[in-house]
């Protein structure tokens, strides 16, 4: 068929897929199941115009029209499933611990990393207070010592915090950690090296912090403040560790595949590790700025919703979306 | 069929067509970056103006604000308004996925996470540099995630052709010369009448006829081409 008679029988067509295109385009709720199924069929039927127009040499104006309105089908038919709480309740319920799992070798290794640091230099600290200053200056540590007073009213900010203060905290740990959070995992793309030092370096740290304060007597409003909250953010940053791990591995050791290639298959749980420690550093955020820094309740009551909290943080990635069908 | 020796990539779809996509280069991303970062920057002066009255609620409003604008200004433009944030929208850019798809929350997440590191070690120079060494002008972001930042396809009108009296071509013409001629007859009202003359001089000794009338011929074997019925 020769190009004239192509375009006097098919014209029409066209004209009523761009209309369609265009509706669908701004997501008008009046779109029926029917038109959505016929905008397939027309679709496909576009894609084969196309073809045919490029297979028998017609002009390049006319095959740039049905280029240009194939594109735009296409953009609509791969768009990405619209459903987000759906989406999102099935990353919570299963996809996510099931990650965490598969994933175990890495979460293994940040955990080593973050908790093994943090561990020898709270032990170094509590036996030499002294070295606290080799990571700390002075101020920071007086500021800390003052924070921690055992007769202070409201703890884990200023003395004088008052109720409206909680406010402030939970936006300032949620910019804060946040960002902590996701500068471990992108360090990952140095080769791991980035990774590694937020690792270390926040679990040396919060060592040092712990050991100094614990030898000082201090311990025992520090521990109470921090058990809670600490279930998920801790938790959090040895997971953001693991995804920064694996992005590096990918670099280092990419086996058998190109590292541009490595890096596009690690980088796909990666995205959904992280997705997982936004949200369970936002719980550490609400936990730490309203639950944590309350001075009205006892400790005994704090350790006891502390121990409970790490328990189901622990459970949750160990038990949760073990059965492959996803709970009704 | 040789690729074209411009930037244009070549993605096939499941339909097993070909799309031709357009990567944007360094300039003009940094240009919607720019616009980006203006918006970004006015709202949260605004916020500091408003909230500021507000006392510790309003520090902790601005903290959050400053976090949400910081992280995930890029990730929710790209993810709800079809790969373009406000800036890429005036540059007439968006982001896809390689496969020419439209970007999904991963894909958004990686590559505006991963920003971080092209901006080292200053004024985005890892950035900048991956993206000039790079066919696709893929900054390392955007090799991580799988995305790429096009250029919106721009509509243009159709020129007509002349209406002249059909020809038959005096060969057999292959499909680069069908096109060739057909694209020259489409496209000669857009260009100067010398321009037009010198083109198709070219062909005028394989055609058999004078310098002058060449240009006519060829718009009469255009015609013969189309196949309209006269």
């Amino acid at each position: 068929m020769r190009q004239a008679p192509f375009e006097q029988r098919y014209q029409a067509e066209w004209d009523r897929f761009n209309e369609q295109l265009s509706m669908l385009e701004k997501r008008s709720p009046t779109t029926s199941l029917e038109n959505s199924k016929a905008f397939v069929a027309n679709y496909r039927r576009l894609c084969q115009h196309l073809a045919l127009a490029q297979a028998r040499g017609y002009s390049p104006q006319l095959i740039e029209q049905l280029h240009q309105l194939t594109l735009r089908g296409h953009q609509l038919i791969y768009r990405h499933p619209g459903n987000i709480k759906q989406r999102l309740l099935g990353f919570l319920l299963a996809d996510f611990p099931h990650l965490v799992r598969a994933e175990w070798q890495f979460v293994a290794a940040a955990s080593i990393l973050f908790y093994g640091s943090l561990l020898v230099m709270g032990l170094v600290v509590y036996y030499a207070p002294n070295l606290v200053y080799s990571l700390l200056d002075p101020a920071q540590v007086a500021n800390m010592e003052s924070m921690y007073r055992p007769d202070a009213a409201r703890i884990g900010a200023l003395p004088e915090r008052a109720s409206s203060q909680d406010w402030q905290m939970f936006g300032y740990y949620i910019r804060n950690n946040i960002g902590i959070a996701f500068q471990t995992f992108a360090g990952g793309l140095l080769y791991g090296l980035g990774t590694l030092f937020f690792l270390l370096f926040n679990g040396l740290n919060i060592g040092a912090v712990a050991g100094y304060l614990t030898q000082l007597g201090s311990g025992i409003t520090f521990w109470p403040f921090v058990v809670g909250h600490g279930a998920f953010e801790l938790t959090a940053i040895t997971l953001a560790g693991a995804a920064g791990l694996k992005l590096g591995w990918a670099l280092v050791a990419p086996g058998r595949l190109r590292r541009s290639d490595a890096l596009r298959h690690a980088a796909k749980p990666c995205a959904g590790l992280i997705a997982g420690v936004f949200i369970l550093l936002t719980l550490a955020a609400f936990v730490e700025a309203y639950w944590s820094s309350s001075a009205a309740l006892s400790s005994a009551i704090k350790y006891s919703v502390g121990a409970l909290l790490w328990l189901a943080v622990g459970s949750y990635f160990a038990l949760a979306g073990k059965s492959r069908h996803a709970p009704d | 069929m040789s690729l074209p020796l411009d930037t244009l990539l070549r993605v096939e779809t499941p339909e097993a067509i070909d799309l031709m996509l357009r990567p944007a280069s360094v300039v003009p991303r940094a240009l919607a970056y720019a616009i980006d970062l203006g918006i970004r920057g006015v709202i949260l002066g605004l916020a500091y103006l408003v909230l500021g009255f507000l006392g510790h609620i309003g520090v902790g409003l601005i903290a959050l604000l400053t976090f949400l604008i910081g992280w995930w200004y890029m990730v929710l433009f790209e993810v709800l308004n079809q790969g373009r944030s406000p800036g890429k929208q005036l540059m007439k850019l968006r982001v896809l996925n390689d496969d020419g798809t439209p970007v999904g929350w991963a894909g958004s997440l990686l590559r505006n996470l991963l920003r971080v590191v092209d901006l080292l070690p200053f004024g985005y120079a890892i950035g900048i540099l991956s993206s000039l060494l790079h066919p696709n002008f893929k900054r390392l972001g955007d090799l991580v995630a799988g995305t790429l930042v096009v250029h919106q396809e721009r509509v243009h009108a159709r020129f007509a052709m002349p209406q002249v009296i059909p020809l038959a071509p005096p060969f057999t013409l292959g499909l680069a010369e069908q096109q060739a001629i057909l694209a020259f007859a489409e496209r000669q009202n857009g260009l100067s009448m010398s321009r037009r003359e010198e083109l198709a001089a070219l062909l005028a000794e394989p055609l058999g006829v004078e310098r002058s009338e060449a240009s006519a011929r060829l718009n009469r074997i255009a015609q013969a081409l189309l196949g309209a019925h006269t």
